[in-house]
Protein backbone atom coordinates (compact mmCIF):
# COMPACT_ATOMS: atom_id res chain seq x y z
CA UNK A 1 0.00 0.00 0.00
CA UNK A 2 1.48 3.42 -1.12
CA UNK A 3 2.15 5.06 1.80
CA UNK A 4 0.51 8.79 3.19
CA UNK A 5 3.54 10.38 3.07
CA UNK A 6 4.23 9.34 -0.52
CA UNK A 7 0.80 10.72 -1.47
CA UNK A 8 2.00 13.71 0.18
CA UNK A 9 5.19 13.78 -2.06
CA UNK A 10 3.15 12.80 -5.16
CA UNK A 11 0.37 15.77 -4.59
CA UNK A 12 3.21 18.51 -4.33
CA UNK A 13 4.89 17.72 -7.40
CA UNK A 14 1.62 17.26 -9.27
CA UNK A 15 0.68 20.99 -7.86
CA UNK A 16 -2.64 19.29 -6.41
CA UNK A 17 -3.60 20.74 -3.11
CA UNK A 18 -5.14 18.43 -0.67
CA UNK A 19 -6.55 18.28 2.65
CA UNK A 20 -5.45 15.88 5.13
CA UNK A 21 -8.92 13.90 3.97
CA UNK A 22 -8.20 13.95 0.55
CA UNK A 23 -4.63 12.61 1.11
CA UNK A 24 -6.59 9.39 3.42
CA UNK A 25 -8.58 9.28 0.34
CA UNK A 26 -6.50 8.80 -2.33
CA UNK A 27 -4.37 6.67 -0.45
CA UNK A 28 -7.07 4.04 -0.53
CA UNK A 29 -7.68 4.88 -4.08
CA UNK A 30 -4.44 4.68 -5.74
CA UNK A 31 -3.59 1.21 -4.12
CA UNK A 32 -5.64 -1.42 -5.75
CA UNK A 33 -4.66 0.38 -8.96
CA UNK A 34 -1.04 -0.03 -8.36
CA UNK A 35 -1.79 -3.11 -7.50
CA UNK A 36 -3.80 -4.16 -10.49
CA UNK A 37 -0.82 -2.24 -13.33
CA UNK A 38 1.55 -4.80 -11.13
CA UNK A 39 0.47 -7.07 -13.53
CA UNK A 40 2.55 -5.60 -16.64
CA UNK A 41 5.67 -7.08 -14.62
CA UNK A 42 5.00 -10.79 -15.72
CA UNK A 43 5.13 -9.49 -18.92
CA UNK A 44 8.18 -10.56 -21.09
CA UNK A 45 9.44 -6.99 -22.38
CA UNK A 46 12.89 -8.56 -22.76
CA UNK A 47 12.78 -7.86 -26.60
CA UNK A 48 10.81 -5.34 -26.70
CA UNK A 49 10.83 -2.06 -28.18
CA UNK A 50 9.59 1.05 -25.95
CA UNK A 51 7.24 3.48 -28.40
CA UNK A 52 5.84 6.42 -27.37
CA UNK A 53 3.47 6.57 -30.22
CA UNK A 54 1.60 3.80 -32.60
CA UNK A 55 3.10 4.72 -35.84
CA UNK A 56 6.46 6.43 -36.14
CA UNK A 57 6.73 10.04 -35.74
CA UNK A 58 8.88 12.53 -37.39
CA UNK A 59 9.77 15.87 -36.39
CA UNK A 60 7.74 18.63 -38.79
CA UNK A 61 9.54 21.38 -39.38
CA UNK A 62 9.14 25.27 -40.51
CA UNK A 63 10.23 28.93 -40.89
CA UNK A 64 9.51 30.71 -37.72
CA UNK A 65 7.30 33.52 -38.86
CA UNK A 66 4.78 35.67 -37.00
CA UNK A 67 1.16 34.95 -37.97
CA UNK A 68 -0.96 37.68 -39.91
CA UNK A 69 -3.49 37.61 -37.52
CA UNK A 70 -2.96 40.26 -34.40
CA UNK A 71 -6.60 39.77 -33.00
CA UNK A 72 -5.87 36.21 -32.06
CA UNK A 73 -2.88 36.91 -29.43
CA UNK A 74 -5.01 39.67 -27.79
CA UNK A 75 -7.78 36.91 -27.51
CA UNK A 76 -5.34 34.46 -26.01
CA UNK A 77 -4.33 37.44 -23.46
CA UNK A 78 -7.61 38.16 -21.99
CA UNK A 79 -8.39 34.70 -21.38
CA UNK A 80 -5.96 34.90 -18.49
CA UNK A 81 -7.59 35.98 -14.56
CA UNK A 82 -5.05 38.97 -14.32
CA UNK A 83 -3.90 41.15 -17.01
CA UNK A 84 -1.74 44.25 -17.03
CA UNK A 85 -1.16 46.09 -20.06
CA UNK A 86 -1.24 42.97 -22.09
CA UNK A 87 0.69 40.96 -20.25
CA UNK A 88 -0.30 38.05 -17.76
CA UNK A 89 -0.07 39.07 -14.50
CA UNK A 90 1.94 36.76 -12.39
CA UNK A 91 2.40 37.03 -8.46
CA UNK A 92 5.85 37.98 -7.25
CA UNK A 93 8.35 35.27 -6.78
CA UNK A 94 10.82 36.59 -4.90
CA UNK A 95 10.60 38.52 -1.28
CA UNK B 1 -42.23 12.96 -43.37
CA UNK B 2 -40.73 12.83 -39.66
CA UNK B 3 -37.64 15.11 -39.74
CA UNK B 4 -35.77 14.09 -37.07
CA UNK B 5 -35.32 10.40 -38.57
CA UNK B 6 -33.77 11.62 -41.32
CA UNK B 7 -30.10 9.92 -42.57
CA UNK B 8 -27.41 13.08 -43.71
CA UNK B 9 -28.38 11.74 -47.34
CA UNK B 10 -31.91 12.12 -46.49
CA UNK B 11 -31.36 15.76 -45.20
CA UNK B 12 -29.69 16.59 -48.50
CA UNK B 13 -31.72 15.29 -50.57
CA UNK B 14 -35.03 16.91 -48.95
CA UNK B 15 -33.20 20.05 -48.83
CA UNK B 16 -32.55 20.02 -52.63
CA UNK B 17 -35.74 19.00 -53.78
CA UNK B 18 -36.96 21.46 -51.19
CA UNK B 19 -39.29 18.90 -49.28
CA UNK B 20 -38.24 21.24 -46.03
CA UNK B 21 -35.97 23.93 -45.35
CA UNK B 22 -32.63 23.98 -43.20
CA UNK B 23 -34.67 26.56 -40.97
CA UNK B 24 -37.47 24.52 -40.41
CA UNK B 25 -35.68 21.45 -39.88
CA UNK B 26 -32.98 23.54 -37.16
CA UNK B 27 -35.79 24.68 -35.61
CA UNK B 28 -37.67 21.40 -35.27
CA UNK B 29 -34.36 19.99 -33.75
CA UNK B 30 -33.57 22.53 -31.20
CA UNK B 31 -37.70 22.11 -30.31
CA UNK B 32 -36.80 18.61 -29.52
CA UNK B 33 -34.17 19.73 -27.58
CA UNK B 34 -35.97 22.03 -25.45
CA UNK B 35 -38.78 19.04 -25.10
CA UNK B 36 -36.05 15.59 -24.64
CA UNK B 37 -33.26 17.00 -23.24
CA UNK B 38 -34.19 18.06 -19.60
CA UNK B 39 -34.19 14.44 -18.95
CA UNK B 40 -31.10 13.35 -21.00
CA UNK B 41 -28.52 16.04 -20.61
CA UNK B 42 -26.55 15.30 -23.49
CA UNK B 43 -26.22 19.12 -24.25
CA UNK B 44 -24.36 21.16 -22.58
CA UNK B 45 -24.57 24.49 -24.21
CA UNK B 46 -26.98 25.12 -27.14
CA UNK B 47 -26.55 27.89 -29.90
CA UNK B 48 -29.68 28.77 -30.72
CA UNK B 49 -29.39 31.73 -32.65
CA UNK B 50 -26.28 30.90 -34.32
CA UNK B 51 -27.67 27.74 -35.68
CA UNK B 52 -30.78 29.57 -36.84
CA UNK B 53 -28.11 32.09 -38.71
CA UNK B 54 -26.75 29.47 -40.08
CA UNK B 55 -29.85 27.21 -41.53
CA UNK B 56 -30.93 30.61 -42.82
CA UNK B 57 -27.95 30.88 -44.78
CA UNK B 58 -28.35 27.62 -46.78
CA UNK B 59 -31.73 28.37 -47.33
CA UNK B 60 -30.31 31.41 -49.43
CA UNK B 61 -28.19 29.70 -51.16
CA UNK B 62 -30.56 26.92 -51.92
CA UNK B 63 -32.98 29.45 -52.64
CA UNK B 64 -30.12 31.34 -55.30
CA UNK B 65 -30.20 27.59 -56.69
CA UNK B 66 -26.88 26.74 -55.37
CA UNK B 67 -24.97 23.49 -55.06
CA UNK B 68 -25.22 22.52 -51.32
CA UNK B 69 -22.44 20.19 -49.63
CA UNK B 70 -23.59 17.05 -48.52
CA UNK B 71 -23.51 17.93 -44.75
CA UNK B 72 -24.54 21.96 -45.72
CA UNK B 73 -27.92 22.60 -42.98
CA UNK B 74 -27.52 19.00 -41.54
CA UNK B 75 -28.07 19.92 -37.61
CA UNK B 76 -24.69 18.48 -35.24
CA UNK B 77 -23.49 18.30 -32.10
CA UNK B 78 -20.08 18.74 -30.87
CA UNK B 79 -17.70 16.94 -28.16
CA UNK B 80 -17.40 20.12 -25.41
CA UNK B 81 -13.83 19.19 -25.46
CA UNK B 82 -13.22 20.34 -29.30
CA UNK B 83 -13.04 24.18 -29.71
CA UNK B 84 -15.41 26.63 -31.62
CA UNK B 85 -14.73 29.39 -31.84
CA UNK B 86 -16.00 32.33 -29.72
CA UNK B 87 -18.22 29.73 -27.81
CA UNK B 88 -17.29 28.38 -24.35
CA UNK B 89 -15.29 25.09 -24.21
CA UNK B 90 -15.37 23.26 -20.66
CA UNK B 91 -14.05 19.98 -21.44
CA UNK B 92 -16.74 19.21 -18.77
CA UNK B 93 -14.63 20.33 -15.92
CA UNK B 94 -14.99 23.19 -13.17
CA UNK B 95 -11.67 24.52 -14.17
CA UNK B 96 -12.23 25.98 -17.47
CA UNK B 97 -15.81 26.62 -16.81
CA UNK B 98 -15.46 30.19 -18.38
CA UNK B 99 -13.10 29.55 -20.92
CA UNK B 100 -13.97 31.25 -24.32
CA UNK B 101 -12.32 29.50 -27.02
CA UNK B 102 -10.09 31.82 -29.01
CA UNK B 103 -10.14 29.13 -32.31
CA UNK B 104 -11.57 26.86 -34.24
CA UNK B 105 -10.45 22.96 -34.04
CA UNK B 106 -9.59 21.73 -37.14
CA UNK B 107 -12.32 19.14 -37.48
CA UNK B 108 -14.92 22.36 -36.37
CA UNK B 109 -13.42 24.48 -39.23
CA UNK B 110 -13.72 21.87 -41.88
CA UNK B 111 -17.45 21.32 -41.05
CA UNK B 112 -17.88 24.82 -41.16
CA UNK B 113 -16.55 25.18 -44.93
CA UNK B 114 -19.22 22.32 -45.17
CA UNK B 115 -21.97 24.91 -43.96
CA UNK B 116 -23.21 21.98 -41.52
CA UNK B 117 -25.86 23.50 -38.51
CA UNK B 118 -24.07 23.21 -35.15
CA UNK B 119 -26.25 22.78 -32.52
CA UNK B 120 -24.91 22.92 -29.52
CA UNK B 121 -22.18 21.64 -27.28
CA UNK B 122 -22.18 18.21 -25.32
CA UNK B 123 -21.30 16.60 -22.00
CA UNK B 124 -18.62 14.69 -21.14
CA UNK B 125 -16.85 13.08 -18.36
CA UNK B 126 -14.34 15.31 -17.35
CA UNK B 127 -11.31 16.15 -19.58
CA UNK B 128 -12.80 12.93 -21.50
CA UNK B 129 -11.42 10.90 -18.12
CA UNK B 130 -14.24 8.18 -17.82
CA UNK B 131 -16.66 5.33 -19.37
CA UNK B 132 -20.10 6.91 -17.78
CA UNK B 133 -20.27 10.52 -18.87
CA UNK B 134 -20.29 10.40 -15.05
CA UNK B 135 -17.41 12.29 -14.00
CA UNK B 136 -18.93 15.71 -15.91
CA UNK B 137 -18.89 18.46 -13.56
CA UNK B 138 -22.17 19.70 -14.39
CA UNK B 139 -24.33 16.72 -14.20
CA UNK B 140 -24.59 13.11 -15.52
CA UNK B 141 -26.12 12.29 -18.86
CA UNK B 142 -28.63 9.91 -19.00
CA UNK B 143 -29.15 6.81 -21.42
CA UNK B 144 -32.47 7.69 -23.75
CA UNK B 145 -32.62 4.04 -24.51
CA UNK B 146 -33.01 3.54 -20.23
CA UNK B 147 -32.76 6.89 -17.78
CA UNK B 148 -31.45 5.26 -15.58
CA UNK B 149 -28.64 3.97 -17.37
CA UNK B 150 -25.44 5.54 -17.85
CA UNK B 151 -24.80 6.25 -21.71
CA UNK B 152 -21.07 5.21 -21.79
CA UNK B 153 -17.99 7.63 -21.81
CA UNK B 154 -16.32 9.80 -21.95
CA UNK B 155 -18.22 10.92 -24.99
CA UNK B 156 -21.79 9.77 -23.38
CA UNK B 157 -23.80 13.42 -24.71
CA UNK B 158 -22.47 12.70 -28.39
CA UNK B 159 -23.64 9.56 -28.20
CA UNK B 160 -27.29 9.95 -26.15
CA UNK B 161 -28.12 12.69 -28.56
CA UNK B 162 -27.86 11.13 -31.92
CA UNK B 163 -29.76 7.86 -30.09
CA UNK B 164 -32.18 10.75 -28.76
CA UNK B 165 -32.77 11.75 -32.29
CA UNK B 166 -31.87 15.72 -31.34
CA UNK B 167 -28.71 15.36 -33.07
CA UNK B 168 -28.36 13.90 -36.67
CA UNK B 169 -24.41 13.25 -35.65
CA UNK B 170 -22.08 14.14 -34.03
CA UNK B 171 -18.71 14.21 -33.02
CA UNK B 172 -16.64 12.87 -29.84
CA UNK B 173 -12.86 12.09 -28.90
CA UNK B 174 -11.56 8.42 -28.36
CA UNK B 175 -8.54 8.22 -26.47
CA UNK B 176 -9.57 4.43 -24.76
CA UNK B 177 -12.98 3.59 -25.89
CA UNK B 178 -14.37 7.45 -25.57
CA UNK B 179 -16.47 6.74 -28.87
CA UNK B 180 -16.98 3.20 -29.27
CA UNK B 181 -18.47 2.52 -25.95
CA UNK B 182 -20.78 5.19 -25.77
CA UNK B 183 -21.72 4.12 -29.48
CA UNK B 184 -22.25 0.56 -28.20
CA UNK B 185 -24.48 1.92 -25.20
CA UNK B 186 -26.70 4.05 -27.20
CA UNK B 187 -27.10 1.86 -30.09
CA UNK B 188 -25.33 4.17 -32.47
CA UNK B 189 -22.70 3.67 -34.83
CA UNK B 190 -19.62 5.18 -33.68
CA UNK B 191 -15.71 5.13 -35.24
CA UNK B 192 -12.61 5.78 -33.66
CA UNK B 193 -10.58 6.38 -36.68
CA UNK B 194 -6.88 5.44 -37.42
CA UNK B 195 -4.23 7.48 -35.08
CA UNK B 196 -3.43 10.68 -37.50
CA UNK B 197 -6.45 10.01 -39.54
CA UNK B 198 -7.65 13.16 -38.06
CA UNK B 199 -6.45 16.54 -36.88
CA UNK B 200 -6.56 17.05 -33.11
CA UNK B 201 -5.94 20.46 -33.64
CA UNK B 202 -8.18 22.57 -31.41
CA UNK B 203 -9.30 19.00 -29.50
CA UNK B 204 -8.26 19.07 -25.62
CA UNK B 205 -5.46 17.16 -25.57
CA UNK B 206 -5.98 14.37 -22.48
CA UNK B 207 -3.33 11.69 -23.59
CA UNK B 208 -1.84 12.81 -26.94
CA UNK B 209 -0.51 9.63 -28.63
CA UNK B 210 -3.75 7.74 -28.16
CA UNK B 211 -6.56 10.68 -28.31
CA UNK B 212 -8.57 10.87 -32.08
CA UNK B 213 -11.62 12.55 -33.11
CA UNK B 214 -14.52 10.83 -34.72
CA UNK B 215 -18.29 10.64 -35.26
CA UNK B 216 -21.20 9.34 -33.99
CA UNK B 217 -24.24 8.85 -36.75
CA UNK B 218 -27.47 6.98 -36.97
CA UNK B 219 -25.84 4.71 -40.22
CA UNK B 220 -22.46 3.54 -41.22
CA UNK B 221 -23.21 5.64 -44.01
CA UNK B 222 -23.46 8.97 -42.20
CA UNK B 223 -20.41 7.87 -40.44
CA UNK B 224 -18.52 7.51 -43.61
CA UNK B 225 -19.82 10.78 -44.39
CA UNK B 226 -18.82 13.12 -42.06
CA UNK B 227 -15.57 10.76 -41.46
CA UNK B 228 -14.75 11.93 -45.27
CA UNK B 229 -15.24 15.22 -44.26
CA UNK B 230 -13.15 15.79 -41.34
CA UNK B 231 -10.26 13.51 -42.03
CA UNK B 232 -7.01 14.09 -43.62
CA UNK B 233 -3.48 16.11 -43.14
CA UNK B 234 -3.25 19.23 -41.06
CA UNK B 235 -0.47 21.53 -41.03
CA UNK B 236 -1.50 22.34 -37.40
CA UNK B 237 -1.14 18.59 -36.15
CA UNK B 238 1.96 16.52 -37.13
CA UNK B 239 0.99 13.61 -36.17
CA UNK B 240 -2.12 13.40 -38.81
CA UNK B 241 -1.49 11.90 -42.23
CA UNK B 242 -3.36 11.72 -46.09
CA UNK B 243 -5.13 9.01 -46.48
CA UNK B 244 -5.37 7.59 -49.82
CA UNK B 245 -8.64 6.35 -50.62
CA UNK B 246 -8.16 2.49 -50.53
CA UNK B 247 -7.59 1.55 -53.74
CA UNK B 248 -8.49 -2.26 -53.05
CA UNK B 249 -12.06 -2.05 -51.80
CA UNK B 250 -13.07 1.78 -52.22
CA UNK B 251 -16.35 2.50 -50.83
CA UNK B 252 -19.38 3.73 -52.49
CA UNK B 253 -23.45 3.54 -52.23
CA UNK B 254 -23.81 3.22 -55.85
CA UNK B 255 -21.76 -0.13 -56.36
CA UNK B 256 -21.95 -1.48 -52.98
CA UNK B 257 -20.56 -5.29 -52.92
CA UNK B 258 -19.56 -5.59 -56.77
CA UNK B 259 -16.00 -4.56 -55.29
CA UNK B 260 -15.97 -5.53 -51.95
CA UNK B 261 -17.95 -8.50 -51.13
CA UNK B 262 -18.41 -10.48 -47.76
CA UNK B 263 -17.21 -13.52 -49.24
CA UNK B 264 -14.13 -12.56 -49.68
CA UNK B 265 -13.61 -11.20 -45.63
CA UNK B 266 -11.45 -12.76 -43.76
CA UNK B 267 -12.88 -12.03 -40.07
CA UNK B 268 -10.35 -12.83 -37.11
CA UNK B 269 -12.04 -13.51 -33.33
CA UNK B 270 -9.80 -12.84 -31.13
CA UNK B 271 -10.01 -15.47 -28.59
CA UNK B 272 -8.63 -13.37 -25.59
CA UNK B 273 -12.18 -11.28 -25.68
CA UNK B 274 -14.63 -13.89 -24.92
CA UNK B 275 -13.05 -15.15 -21.63
CA UNK B 276 -14.81 -15.23 -18.24
CA UNK B 277 -16.32 -12.04 -17.06
CA UNK B 278 -18.36 -11.16 -20.23
CA UNK B 279 -21.78 -10.93 -19.75
CA UNK B 280 -23.48 -13.67 -21.46
CA UNK B 281 -25.98 -12.45 -23.19
CA UNK B 282 -23.78 -9.63 -24.78
CA UNK B 283 -21.17 -12.58 -25.71
CA UNK B 284 -23.87 -14.50 -27.32
CA UNK B 285 -25.44 -11.03 -29.31
CA UNK B 286 -22.19 -10.64 -31.03
CA UNK B 287 -21.57 -14.43 -31.77
CA UNK B 288 -24.90 -14.35 -33.31
CA UNK B 289 -23.21 -11.16 -35.47
CA UNK B 290 -19.84 -12.73 -36.19
CA UNK B 291 -22.27 -15.53 -36.93
CA UNK B 292 -24.41 -13.46 -39.72
CA UNK B 293 -20.94 -12.89 -41.15
CA UNK B 294 -20.23 -16.52 -41.62
CA UNK B 295 -23.54 -17.64 -43.66
CA UNK B 296 -22.74 -14.48 -45.60
CA UNK B 297 -19.75 -16.64 -46.79
CA UNK B 298 -16.92 -14.46 -44.49
CA UNK B 299 -14.31 -16.69 -43.50
CA UNK B 300 -14.07 -16.97 -39.97
CA UNK B 301 -10.69 -17.90 -38.11
CA UNK B 302 -10.22 -17.83 -33.77
CA UNK B 303 -7.46 -15.64 -33.72
CA UNK B 304 -4.92 -15.06 -30.74
CA UNK B 305 -3.59 -11.56 -29.32
CA UNK B 306 -1.42 -13.26 -25.86
CA UNK B 307 -0.88 -9.78 -24.63
CA UNK B 308 -4.47 -8.44 -24.36
CA UNK B 309 -4.27 -9.06 -19.85
CA UNK B 310 -1.74 -6.23 -20.07
CA UNK B 311 -2.96 -3.23 -22.10
CA UNK B 312 -5.48 -2.50 -19.61
CA UNK B 313 -2.90 -2.21 -17.24
CA UNK B 314 -0.69 -0.34 -19.70
CA UNK B 315 -2.89 1.75 -21.03
CA UNK B 316 -3.36 3.02 -17.08
CA UNK B 317 -0.10 3.76 -17.01
CA UNK B 318 0.56 5.38 -20.15
CA UNK B 319 -2.58 7.55 -20.19
CA UNK B 320 -2.25 9.09 -16.90
CA UNK B 321 1.53 9.78 -17.20
CA UNK B 322 0.72 11.59 -21.00
CA UNK B 323 -2.28 13.50 -19.05
CA UNK B 324 -0.01 14.63 -16.15
CA UNK B 325 1.78 16.52 -18.47
CA UNK B 326 -1.22 18.21 -20.75
CA UNK B 327 -3.12 19.28 -17.41
CA UNK B 328 -0.20 20.95 -16.22
CA UNK B 329 -1.25 23.10 -18.01
CA UNK B 330 -4.15 24.78 -16.14
CA UNK B 331 -2.33 26.64 -13.06
CA UNK B 332 -4.73 29.39 -11.97
CA UNK B 333 -2.92 31.49 -14.10
CA UNK B 334 -2.55 31.43 -18.05
CA UNK B 335 -6.46 30.62 -18.37
CA UNK B 336 -9.43 29.26 -16.21
CA UNK B 337 -10.56 29.03 -12.71
CA UNK B 338 -8.14 30.65 -10.43
CA UNK B 339 -8.24 30.62 -6.55
CA UNK B 340 -5.87 33.72 -6.02
CA UNK B 341 -7.19 35.88 -2.85
CA UNK B 342 -4.29 37.31 -1.07
CA UNK B 343 -1.92 33.89 -2.13
CA UNK B 344 1.75 33.15 -3.46
CA UNK B 345 1.83 32.01 -6.61
CA UNK B 346 2.95 28.27 -5.02
CA UNK B 347 -1.01 28.71 -3.36
CA UNK B 348 -2.22 29.65 -6.60
CA UNK B 349 -1.22 26.44 -8.51
CA UNK B 350 -2.31 24.29 -5.61
CA UNK B 351 -6.06 25.84 -4.92
CA UNK B 352 -6.80 26.12 -8.60
CA UNK B 353 -6.02 22.43 -9.39
CA UNK B 354 -7.21 21.27 -5.82
CA UNK B 355 -10.33 23.02 -6.40
CA UNK B 356 -10.91 23.32 -10.23
CA UNK B 357 -10.41 19.62 -11.21
CA UNK B 358 -12.87 17.14 -10.20
CA UNK B 359 -12.09 13.65 -8.31
CA UNK B 360 -11.21 11.24 -11.47
CA UNK B 361 -8.77 14.42 -13.03
CA UNK B 362 -7.02 14.65 -9.78
CA UNK B 363 -6.61 10.79 -9.68
CA UNK B 364 -5.47 10.29 -13.11
CA UNK B 365 -2.82 13.20 -12.43
CA UNK B 366 -1.89 11.73 -9.24
CA UNK B 367 -1.33 8.07 -10.89
CA UNK B 368 0.61 9.83 -13.84
CA UNK B 369 2.93 11.79 -11.47
CA UNK B 370 3.69 8.83 -9.70
CA UNK B 371 4.54 6.91 -12.69
CA UNK B 372 6.56 9.38 -14.34
CA UNK B 373 8.41 10.42 -10.62
CA UNK B 374 12.19 9.48 -9.99
CA UNK B 375 12.80 6.03 -9.16
CA UNK B 376 9.42 4.50 -11.05
CA UNK B 377 10.25 5.61 -14.28
CA UNK B 378 11.65 2.25 -15.47
CA UNK B 379 9.40 0.11 -13.50
CA UNK B 380 5.88 1.70 -14.99
CA UNK B 381 6.09 4.27 -17.60
CA UNK B 382 9.26 2.72 -19.53
CA UNK B 383 7.82 -0.83 -18.96
CA UNK B 384 4.25 0.15 -20.42
CA UNK B 385 6.06 1.53 -23.36
CA UNK B 386 7.30 -2.07 -24.00
CA UNK B 387 4.24 -3.79 -23.46
CA UNK B 388 2.74 -1.58 -25.60
CA UNK B 389 4.61 -2.26 -28.59
CA UNK B 390 3.82 -6.00 -27.90
CA UNK B 391 0.22 -5.50 -27.81
CA UNK B 392 1.07 -3.88 -31.39
CA UNK B 393 2.92 -6.58 -32.78
CA UNK B 394 -0.01 -9.14 -31.69
CA UNK B 395 -2.24 -7.20 -34.36
CA UNK B 396 0.47 -6.50 -36.37
CA UNK B 397 0.80 -10.68 -36.42
CA UNK B 398 -3.37 -11.13 -36.74
CA UNK B 399 -3.58 -8.62 -39.43
CA UNK B 400 -1.60 -10.89 -41.74
CA UNK B 401 -3.93 -13.78 -41.79
CA UNK B 402 -7.43 -11.86 -41.29
CA UNK B 403 -8.85 -8.44 -43.23
CA UNK B 404 -10.54 -7.55 -40.21
CA UNK B 405 -11.37 -8.72 -36.08
CA UNK B 406 -14.86 -8.68 -34.20
CA UNK B 407 -14.84 -8.59 -30.77
CA UNK B 408 -17.67 -6.79 -28.49
CA UNK B 409 -16.98 -3.19 -27.75
CA UNK B 410 -17.62 -4.25 -24.18
CA UNK B 411 -18.08 -7.15 -21.85
CA UNK B 412 -21.14 -5.13 -19.96
CA UNK B 413 -23.94 -3.91 -20.99
CA UNK B 414 -24.87 -0.15 -20.07
CA UNK B 415 -25.30 -0.13 -16.15
CA UNK B 416 -26.88 1.89 -13.49
CA UNK B 417 -25.89 5.39 -12.91
CA UNK B 418 -24.34 5.67 -9.38
CA UNK B 419 -22.87 1.96 -10.01
CA UNK B 420 -19.40 2.13 -10.30
CA UNK B 421 -18.31 5.39 -9.83
CA UNK B 422 -17.13 5.03 -6.68
CA UNK B 423 -14.37 2.02 -7.33
CA UNK B 424 -12.36 3.75 -10.10
CA UNK B 425 -10.86 0.14 -10.70
CA UNK B 426 -14.44 -1.22 -11.92
CA UNK B 427 -14.63 1.85 -14.17
CA UNK B 428 -11.63 1.21 -16.00
CA UNK B 429 -12.43 -2.40 -16.31
CA UNK B 430 -15.52 -1.42 -18.48
CA UNK B 431 -12.82 -0.74 -21.62
CA UNK B 432 -10.78 -3.47 -21.48
CA UNK B 433 -11.78 -4.65 -25.11
CA UNK B 434 -11.25 -1.01 -26.35
CA UNK B 435 -8.05 0.37 -24.96
CA UNK B 436 -5.88 -1.85 -27.23
CA UNK B 437 -6.91 -0.43 -30.58
CA UNK B 438 -5.76 2.92 -29.08
CA UNK B 439 -2.31 1.81 -27.82
CA UNK B 440 -1.67 -0.30 -31.04
CA UNK B 441 -3.41 3.36 -33.16
CA UNK B 442 -5.93 1.00 -35.28
CA UNK B 443 -9.35 2.06 -36.39
CA UNK B 444 -12.82 0.55 -35.03
CA UNK B 445 -16.21 1.05 -35.37
CA UNK B 446 -19.09 0.34 -33.01
CA UNK B 447 -21.62 -1.11 -34.80
CA UNK B 448 -25.14 -2.01 -33.00
CA UNK B 449 -26.01 -5.53 -33.52
CA UNK B 450 -28.46 -6.36 -31.00
CA UNK B 451 -30.42 -5.71 -28.01
CA UNK B 452 -30.57 -6.91 -24.23
CA UNK B 453 -34.05 -6.00 -23.22
CA UNK B 454 -34.08 -2.21 -24.45
CA UNK B 455 -30.44 -1.75 -24.07
CA UNK B 456 -28.32 -1.92 -27.13
CA UNK B 457 -25.11 -4.19 -27.92
CA UNK B 458 -22.25 -2.54 -29.70
CA UNK B 459 -20.23 -5.08 -32.25
CA UNK B 460 -16.59 -3.56 -32.64
CA UNK B 461 -14.94 -4.25 -35.96
CA UNK B 462 -11.49 -3.61 -35.75
CA UNK B 463 -9.49 -2.72 -38.71
CA UNK B 464 -6.16 -1.85 -40.10
CA UNK B 465 -4.04 1.23 -39.95
CA UNK B 466 -5.93 3.60 -42.52
CA UNK B 467 -8.49 0.76 -43.83
CA UNK B 468 -10.92 2.98 -42.09
CA UNK B 469 -13.25 2.34 -45.67
CA UNK B 470 -13.04 -1.87 -45.10
CA UNK B 471 -14.59 -1.71 -41.61
CA UNK B 472 -17.21 1.00 -42.75
CA UNK B 473 -17.99 -1.39 -45.82
CA UNK B 474 -18.17 -4.80 -42.77
CA UNK B 475 -20.27 -2.67 -41.13
CA UNK B 476 -22.53 -1.47 -44.11
CA UNK B 477 -23.55 -5.06 -44.55
CA UNK B 478 -24.91 -6.15 -41.89
CA UNK B 479 -26.76 -2.73 -41.07
CA UNK B 480 -28.26 -2.89 -44.44
CA UNK B 481 -29.05 -6.48 -44.01
CA UNK B 482 -30.10 -6.90 -40.48
CA UNK B 483 -30.54 -3.45 -39.33
CA UNK B 484 -34.03 -2.04 -39.28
Amino acid sequence: MISKEEVKHIAKLARLGLTEKETEKFQKELSPILDYVEKLKKADISKAEAISHPFKIENVVREDKVGKDKTDSRKLIELAPEIKEGYVKVKSILK
Amino acid sequence: MKLLELTINQIHQGLKKKEFSALELCKEYLNAIRDKDKKILSFLKINEDRSLSQAEEIDKSIAKGEEINRLAGVPCAIKDNILVKDIECTAGSKILEKYIAPYDATVVKKLKEQKAVMLGKTNLDEFAMGSSTENSAFGPTHNPHDLSRVPGGSSGGSAAAVAANISCYSLGSDTGGSIRLPASFCGVVGLKPTYGAVSRYGLIAFASSLDQIGPFAKTVEDCKIVFDAIKGKDEMDSTSVDLISHPRMPFSDKDLNKKFQISNLKIGVPKEYFVKGIDLEVEKIIKGAIKKYEEAGAKIEEVSLPNTEYALPAYYIISPSEASANLARYDGIKYGYSERQNKDLLDIYLESRGKGFGPEVRRRIMLGTYALSSGYYEAYYLRAQKVRSLIKNDFEKVFKKVDVLMAPVSPFLPFKIGEKIEDPLSMYLVDIYTVSINLAGLPALSLPVGKVGDLPVGLQIIGKPFEEDIILETGNFFEKKYGN
